[in-house]
């Protein structure tokens, strides 16, 4: 394998079948469901993914809900937006440990 | 020099090319003489792509259309009164612009219009251009068709309602229960005037207030407030359903704004939008998403199945599309407004290419907004 990420993955994705079509069935049946509109409209979703896509770094993700999230309505302010969530929990969830360092620092030293 | 075309508006002595009448995203094709300014040049390079599933006539016979699309009874009558325009928005499949003075309708082709109106079933006189209200005959036709009873559309760039011969417009337009439709791609601004041209956004809105000021917007059936939006960008036009509730509530919390409904639509690979494919290198990976996105339950509500296209020359076209590509209706003897003929113009086979899959995609692309 010359490269670990190809962009021709992505359409190829219902391939995954192969090995297990009922295990991909049930995930792709569970996948549309979950991005149909609901309590959340589908803009809201598609940016939930796109902010999720980009705390997983999964590129073909960020692809995907980049091109869904404009489809759905939403613009590039809002997108950075949902980055911008992504990176504060990200950075935030390093940060708040530091609470555990703190506290075993106070233990330990005098 | 600032790069921009002057043209003095002949009625107001307005200069249409400046940024002040109406802004400038890019310029007309033909005003570059490029070579995708010519209709032809459009169709080689569309019909030369490698395109698995391009066969547009394949795909509707698929779908029950094994003779080609046909007509189904004719409701519209959309005239397209010619290429003038304040603006040149990036994506504008008419190439329209401030240059563009040479081709608008004269009055004895509305006239001719009018006669081959009274002779179909259409209950809707659909009004574009470029810029409709630029056209010295506009209010006359306006006017002829509201007293034949029918309903009047007026499609609309938004930012040329603030020229200053157009302020009495509006209420002109509550007067006679003429429908606007409003050309608006987003209700936040960046993408509005990243396909429009800067200020687009601000101005639009200040044209939407107007509007709302006479009477449109509000839920009143004679004074229908319409937006219509094309995406800024390669991507197909979202659900008009879901997407109107955000566009409500955006523009009314942002500006205080209200309107009735929202058509959303796709672009079509044609003109100027065609020419922002080949430059930004998304022509090919468009058109495999026109053409995967293929919807048989959008095909029986295409526009060209219940509309006649007229041109500013009084030519027949299936649709505004086939138009500016130059794809004249096949109805032989039955061409134009001058010699319509309605029967000849019902037994015809409608005109198909490539960029018709535009039309077929998604939740289906029309003038009148999805149609599944």
């Amino acid at each position: 394998m010359d490269t670990y990420y190809k962009p021709e993955h992505l359409p190829k994705f219902g391939s995954i079948g192969e090995g297990a079509p009922e295990l991909a069935k049930k995930f792709f049946d569970y996948y549309g469901a979950v991005f149909a509109e609901g309590a959340l409209s589908e803009r809201e979703k598609a940016l939930i993914a796109l902010a999720v896509a980009h705390a997983v770094q999964c590129p073909y993700c960020i692809d995907a809900y980049a091109n869904e999230s404009l489809a759905k309505g939403a613009d590039l302010e809002q997108m950075t937006e949902a980055v911008h969530v992504a990176c504060a929990i990200r950075g935030g969830a390093s940060l708040v440990h530091g609470v555990q360092m703190l506290e075993h620092a106070h233990k330990v030293g005098m | 020099m600032d790069g921009l075309i002057h043209v003095t508006d002949p009625v107001a002595g307005v200069d249409l090319g400046s940024a002040e009448a109406g802004p400038k995203r890019a310029t007309s094709l033909r005003s570059r003489r490029a070579p995708l300014a010519a209709p032809a040049a459009q169709l080689a390079l569309l019909d030369a792509l490698a395109l698995e599933g391009g066969d547009f006539d394949a795909a509707v016979a698929r779908v029950g259309h094994a003779n080609g699309l046909r007509p189904a009874a004719l409701e519209y009558f959309q005239i397209n009164v010619g290429k003038l325009c304040n603006m040149t928005c990036r994506h504008c499949h008419v190439d329209a612009g401030p240059d563009r003075t040479a081709e608008n309708m004269d009055r004895a082709t509305v006239d001719a219009c009018l006669a081959a109106l009274d002779r179909t079933t259409a209950h809707t006189v659909d009004i574009t251009g470029g810029a409709p209200e630029l056209n010295p005959h506009f209010r006359y036709l306006v006017d002829q068709a509201v007293a034949r009873g029918k309903h009047v559309i007026d499609r609309c760039n938004l930012t040329v309602l603030l020229l200053p011969r157009f302020h009495d417009l509006p209420r002109w337009f509550a007067e006679r229960g003429v429908e606007v439709v409003c050309s608006l791609p987003h209700y936040r601004q960046r993408n509005t005037d990243a396909q429009r041209g800067d200020g687009t956004y601000e101005k639009s809105i200040r044209a939407l207030r107007l509007l709302n000021e006479a009477g449109y917007g509000q839920g009143d059936p004679k004074r229908v407030l319409t937006l219509m939006a094309n995406p800024a960008g390669a991507f197909l036009a979202g659900d008009q359903s879901k997407l109107e509730g955000d566009w409500k509530r955006g523009l009314e919390r942002a500006h205080g704004v209200t309107f009735d409904r929202l058509f959303c639509l796709n672009n079509m690979p044609i003109s100027r939008y065609l020419e922002w494919l080949v430059e930004t290198d998304n022509l090919q990976a468009y058109m495999e998403r026109l053409t995967h996105a293929f919807n048989p339950g959008a095909v029986d509500g295409v526009m060209c199945r219940n509309t006649v296209s007229v041109s500013w020359d009084g030519r027949l076209f299936d649709c505004d599309f086939n138009q500016m590509l130059d794809l004249e209706v096949s109805a032989p003897g039955s061409a134009t407004v001058f010699d319509f003929d309605p029967e000849v113009f019902a037994a015809r086979r409608i005109v198909t290419e490539r960029h018709c899959f535009g039309c077929t995609a998604g939740a289906g692309s029309s003038c009148g907004g999805a149609t599944s």
